[in-house]
Order: structure tokens, then sequence, then C-alpha cells
């Protein structure tokens, strides 16, 4: 029995932490914010590179063929250093949908193209998840139609795959005529989100994805990629926190030494100790214990929101009047962290969800 | 990652399902240390289910230390109505402390009846003006020819009307520094000049008390570790106390019990957990113990494992552990309602009043064992590595 990170994994986390501080330093971080694209695509290469495009994809494809305890150790080192790069929606849930549901000529297509590093795929569940406004999708005849909001690594993409109201799944090529492809500015601009207008526009079904357990594997999937980024950029503004309070003096002390702020941290470091674990096993439930591996998807996207939001505003106030400046720049981690508690579902919505699970609407 | 124990433990479990199986009607109606529970107790020490790794010749059943066998062990016994090996403090924290710093005649004499629940312990640490700084406690013991007398109160302190023995800190070096001034003494409960008065607590019961030491006298080999090293001794095994306050597998039995609480209690004819916000504190408080649940997997990793570090993982066990506690039975309570306040015998009453009874007696566990505050200290500065509050002179 070994409950942890296997040294490849460990040694993995610490490539990708080794590559993001080489070359995703807060000064680039800021550059790719205020719109230096070039920047955005250098790092979007090196990650390529370190292979995490081809990370879940099977060797037949050209990928790695490694399993979502390993994409939760690369998720959460992205999110320590806010990389802004695509990953949960291009990298993980795109080729898991298509390796699951899509016919042969779809994985041939597509799937050596992601590993490749070739080619992004923007992800749209939101309308499946819960549709705000009047969004949603129409396929009849080969031809989608409708609007999709909050498109996952949506921006740039080469390619989209879209879930309708029932779970079916879509993939369309982001040439195709009749989409109006419009940015939507969050407060995260370390990551771009879109929306689609689509009319008439020519798109493949994934054959397998009429069994609705395709979209619930990716939906997991993604989920827990977005907790893992989640429990990696609050650990960044836990340390933070701790290694601001040993430097600054305030009353003769450092104030690190008060307990206000000390108990401020134990409190963090109680609440989000556990997250570590909570991902690592959610993930291994993913890849070895089916009957458990929904239910623990769930749980743990809404418990490590909760514990997020609670970090990153309690790691935020230890820095006090500083924590609230761009020149900190502690802001990046926050609104990630609070961009990735609304994507594929608020706690609250999916905690209905895991009610449901277990049969307590019964 | 493996969650497996391995196929070498299979026939292990079998073999104690089927001890279980064939056990599963004994039934313990006596008094502590009667016959009766001395006998089980010696039965599950014979078979290795309780004092598996103590030497034999301590008393214990003289098996090696695999942490994978003591979890199958108590895996089992919690699926099944069966009595379960005896606790308290004298098992949990006085034989860890003989084992590893008593003297061979200490050992000999103390750790097989504690063992086998003939004789029962309570432990004398906190004192009115010392509770969370508990290295300031002023209760002396003189050494006068052979014997130690010691005079002072003591206080929270648990089953001391049950206990033969008392594990007790007190001051033989006054004039030196606080925590190295302190000596661990073993007193006999009759000895003259004990006065003990039961404190009755918020639940109605009283399951703590003071005593009141005159002039007791006890034999001077009864110190375990050195004089002044007592503070050192007894931070040996507060560990083990804090660990076993909160352990997540007893909240899921809770929250399972919670559950079914929701399913069965209505307002207005509508089930409690078919209302979006009770359910939804429910899933909530669930989803908290599913996280502290993968804790305690890596903290048993570590425990197998022995390079892997877990020390901020234990450091939160207790705080986390007890805080979801009490919130969980709070939910109970608000789930109920007004009959959630019913109390002792009363009509309407639920499952005996345990939900009100426990979620005060978790707000003691908050308090006791360390408060949460002072786990809080602890977890930033041995864990967090942040500064001590600067020491006030003459503290």
């Amino acid at each position: 029995m070994y409950f942890g990170l296997s040294e490849e994994q460990k040694s993995l986390e610490e490539n990708i932490n080794r590559f993001l501080v080489d070359n995703a330093s807060l000064d680039v971080i800021k550059a790719v914010a205020n719109g230096d694209i070039e920047k955005a695509d250098e790092i979007h290469r090196g990650i390529i590179d370190l292979g995490l495009s081809g990370l879940v994809i099977p060797e037949e494809y050209g990928g790695l063929g490694l399993n979502m305890l390993f994409a939760t150790v690369v998720s959460a080192a992205l999110g320590s250093g806010t990389a802004p790069v695509p990953f949960a929606g291009s990298y993980i849930m795109a080729p898991l949908a298509i390796n699951l549901a899509g016919d042969d000529a779809q994985k041939n297509m597509w799937l050596p193209k992601i590993a490749g590093g070739e080619c992004v795929i923007g992800v749209g569940l939101s309308e499946y998840v819960g549709a705000r406004e009047d969004a949603g999708i129409e396929f009849s005849n080969g031809k989608l139609s409708g609007r999709s909001l909050f498109l996952i690594d949506g921006k740039n993409a080469d390619g989209y795959l879209l879930a309708n109201k029932s779970g079916e799944l879509f993939l369309l090529d982001s040439s195709n005529p009749g989409i109006e492809i419009t940015e939507l500015v969050t407060v995260d601009k370390t990551r771009v989100s879109v929306e689609l207008v689509m009319e008439n526009v020519e798109a493949e079904v994934l054959p397998g994805s009429n069994d609705k357990t395709v979209i619930e594997k990716v939906l997991d999937a993604g989920r827990l990629m977005i907790a893992a980024d989640t429990v990696g950029a609050a650990q960044v503004m836990l340390n933070k926190s701790v290694a601001y309070s040993l430097e600054r003096k305030q009353f003769g002390r450092l104030i690190g030494s008060f307990q206000a702020v000390k108990h401020m941290c134990a409190e963090m470091a109680a609440e989000l100790e556990p997250c570590h674990s909570m991902i690592w096993h959610a993930a291994h439930c993913q890849d070895n214990v089916p009957e458990e591996a929904r239910l623990m998807a769930c749980q743990t996207k809404a418990h490590v929101s909760e514990v997020g939001k609670q970090v990153s505003k309690t790691a935020t106030e230890v820095h006090g009047g500083m924590g609230f400046t761009d020149e900190l720049g502690l802001h990046y981690w926050f609104k990630r962290i609070g961009l990735n508690r609304q994507l594929l579902g608020s706690p609250e919505l999916i905690r209905e969800e895991a009610g449901r699970l277990q049969g307590f609407d019964q | 990652m493996d969650l497996e124990y391995g196929p070498q433990y299979d026939e292990f479990r079998a073999e104690v399902v089927s001890f279980i199986k064939e056990n599963e009607n004994t039934k313990l109606t006596g008094p502590p240390r009667s016959e009766s529970r001395v006998e089980w107790q010696q039965k599950l020490i014979d078979h290795g289910y309780f004092a598996r790794s103590i030497p034999r010749e301590y008393g214990g059943y003289g098996g090696d230390m695999d942490i994978i066998k003591l979890r199958i062990i108590a895996e089992e016994f919690a699926k099944s109505p069966i009595p379960k090996p005896a606790g308290g403090q004298g098992i949990q924290m006085l034989v860890p402390t003989l084992l590893s710093l008593g003297t061979e005649e200490q050992k000999q004499e103390y750790i097989r009846p504690t063992l086998r629940g003939e004789i029962l312990w309570c432990q004398g640490y906190s004192e009115p003006n010392s509770g969370s700084d508990l290295a300031s406690l002023q209760t002396k013991a003189e050494l006068d020819g052979d014997e130690w007398v010691i005079n002072g109160q003591k206080i929270w302190t648990s089953t001391a009307h049950l206990s033969q023995m008392c594990f007790i800190l007190v001051r033989t070096e006054p004039d030196a520094p606080k925590h190295q001034g302190i000596s661990y003494l073993l007193m006999p409960m009759d000895a003259e000049g004990i006065d003990r008065r039961p404190i009755k607590q918020m639940t109605g019961d009283s399951d703590f008390n003071e005593l009141f030491l005159t002039n007791v006298r006890i034999p001077a080999k009864n110190i375990v570790g050195a004089r002044g090293e007592g503070w050192k001794v007894a931070n040996a095994t507060l560990g083990h106390e804090r660990g076993s306050l909160a352990d997540p597998n007893v909240t899921q039995n809770r929250l399972n019990s919670l559950i079914d609480l929701m399913k069965n209690e209505t307002i207005d004819g509508q089930r409690v957990i078919d209302k979006p916000i009770f359910r939804d504190r429910l899933l909530s408080i669930q989803g908290r113990l599913m996280a502290q649940q993968s804790n305690a997997l890596r903290i048993l990793s570590s425990q197998i494992n022995k390079d892997q570090d877990a020390n901020l993982a234990k450091s939160i066990v207790k705080l986390q552990g007890t805080e979801l506690r009490h919130e969980l039975e709070g939910l109970a309570i608000d789930a109920m309602g007004e009959l959630g306040t019913l109390y002792e015998d009363s009509p309407h009453l639920r499952d005996n009043g345990a939900w009100q009874m426990t979620y005060m007696y978790y707000l003691g566990l908050i308090i006791g064992g360390g408060t949460n505050q002072i786990q809080k200290n602890i977890i930033s500065e041995r864990a967090l590595g942040m500064p001590k509050e600067p020491k006030i002179q003459g503290a």
C-alpha cells in the first residue's frame, strides 16, 4: 500500500515547476495579461515540448498514454505557476472524449495532431452543466446551430468540442464557415474564454457519446483538472503568505510572530493539506475505482473550490495592502482560483449533482 | 499509488473475520475490571488482536509491528457489534511511555495488568492555572527519604473515579526553568491525601474530576525518566492522544446516520433531505469528510512507507476532525429543529439524545487535548516554520 505520488510523477511535477520558474516568471505573466501573445505562445510551445499535449493520449496515436493521476499532477503544477496555456480542455477533456467516443477516422484525424501540439481544441460543456442566458446548441443533418458560452481553452482554437443539453458531443473545425467567435474577458487574464454563435456549421457527432457515461467521464476529468489547478495555485498563495510574514515587520516584530497571522496561515494549511490527498485520491478512483469515481470527482471539485476561495482571500489579507496591488501580483492566483470555482459548475451546482448520484432525491 | 494491501494479507483478514464470527455474540455487561472483561481482553491479546506489537514478556502478543495488520483488525472489528478492545489513557499513553522510557521493573509491574484492564489509569496533567500553558504547572513533589511527597491540585482528570493509578506531572526542581523542572510520577489512587471531586459538564455527565493532593506519599522509585525530564517524557506520548480524538472513519459512521436521519425526519410532510439548503449543508460536510479520509490514507501510508513525509497531514487531524464532527452533529440538530433540542428522557426524543450529547461533547474535544487554538500554534510553528510569540518576561 502506498498513497502518494511515484518518483516518476514527482519528477514530472519538478520539471514543469522548473520550466515555469524559468519561462513564466511574474513579469512574463504580467506581459501575457497585457496582451503579449508571443510570450504566451512560447510558454505553450514549452509545455508541448515537455509532452503535456499528449499526456493522456494513447501511445498508438503519438501520446504518452499516462493516467489521470499524472494529469492531476501536471494540472496542479500549471496552476501553481498560473501558466497561461491551454490544458484541461484541449489536452485532457477533448482527447479523452475523442478516444472514448470517436470513430476510427476521428481518432486518427485528431489525436495525433493534439499529441503533436499541432492543434488546440476548445471545449464547451457549459450548456450541459447549466446553461446561462439562452445558450444551447442544436444538431441536425450534420449541421450545428446555436450558442455556446465559456469554452475552456477556446481562444485561437483549431477545433471545438461542444455538448448539447443531453450530453451528446460534437466536433467541428474552427475554420468551418458560419461560426462567429467572440472573446470573453474574465478576471483571469491568464486564460481567455470565448463564445461561439453558430449557424448551420458543419460538425460531426462523436458516435459513442449517445452513451451518457462518456460526457460524465469527460466532465469528471475536467473537474478534477480544474480542482488540481486550484490546489496548485492555493498552495503558492499559502507559501507566499508564510514567506511574506517572515519578512514584514510591524511593531518591531515579524508579523509572522503574531498569533492573528499565524492562525490565518494554520487555517489555510489545515484546509489545504488534505486537498492534495483528495485530488490524488479522486484521480486514483478515475483510473482504478470506477464505482467511486463520479462522486469523488464531484465532491473534490466542490470542496477544493471552497478551500480555494478561503485560502485566496486569507492569503491576500496576510499581505495587507500589498496583497491588493498589481505590483505584487498575488491577484493572478486569486483570479485563477476565482475562475476555476465557476468552471464546469460552481460548488452548489456540483453538490446538487453529488446528491443525485447518491440517490438523495429518491 | 496503490491502495491494495496485497494478497499476502487475505489469509490474515480471513482469520480475523472468522474470529469475529465465532465471538460476535460476546456481551460484556460487568463494570470495568470485572472478570468477564479481563478475560475478553486477554483473549484478544492471545489472538494478537490487541497489544499486538507489545513484547510477550510484558503481557502483549509479541507480534511484529505490521501497520496493515493493525488496520485490518480495526476495519473488521468496526464492522461488527463485537466488543472492542478496551482503550483509555493507560493503554494509549502510559504503556507506550513505559515501553520507551520506563525501568524494567516498571514495565514488569504495570504493563501486563494495564493491558488486561486490571489497572485503569488517569492523567494528572492540567491544573486550574496551567491549561494551555501546561509547563507552568505548580503541583510540587519533594523527596523525603525514599518517598515523594506531593502537594497541589489537578483538574480535568478523566476517569479518576474509576482509576487505580495516575500518571502525574509535578514540579520537582523549583529553581530550574519551567520546562526542566518537571518530573513524571506514577501515583496510586488509593494513597492517603487524595481528595477527588467530580466536575459536572454541560452535557450533564461527570467524566472529569478535580484532584486535591495533600501530602500524598508515593515510593521514590515511581518516577519515569530522570528528575526534571517529565516534560520530555509526557511529550513523547501526547501525539497518541491527539491522533485518537477525531478518526474520520468514525465520523463516516455518524455521517451515514445523519443521512438516514435526514431521510426520515420531515417538515410539513417533506423529508428534510429534500430541502435544498439542508441537503447542500449535508453534502458540504460530506466533501470535507472525504478530504479528511484522503488525508488519513496519506498518514497511514507514511506509517507503512517510512520515508514518506506526512507531518503537516498529521498535525491538522485533531483541529479539522473535531471541528467537522461538531458541525456534523449540529446539522443533525438543525435537521430536527425543536425535536433536536429534546434531551434526557423527554417524549419524542430521537436516538436517546445522542446528537445533542455529541454536539456538546465535541465542543469539549475542540477544547480538550490541546485547544484548537493551541493546535493552530503547533501547525504554524512546527509545520510552517513560523516563530513563537515573544515571551513575556517572568512567564
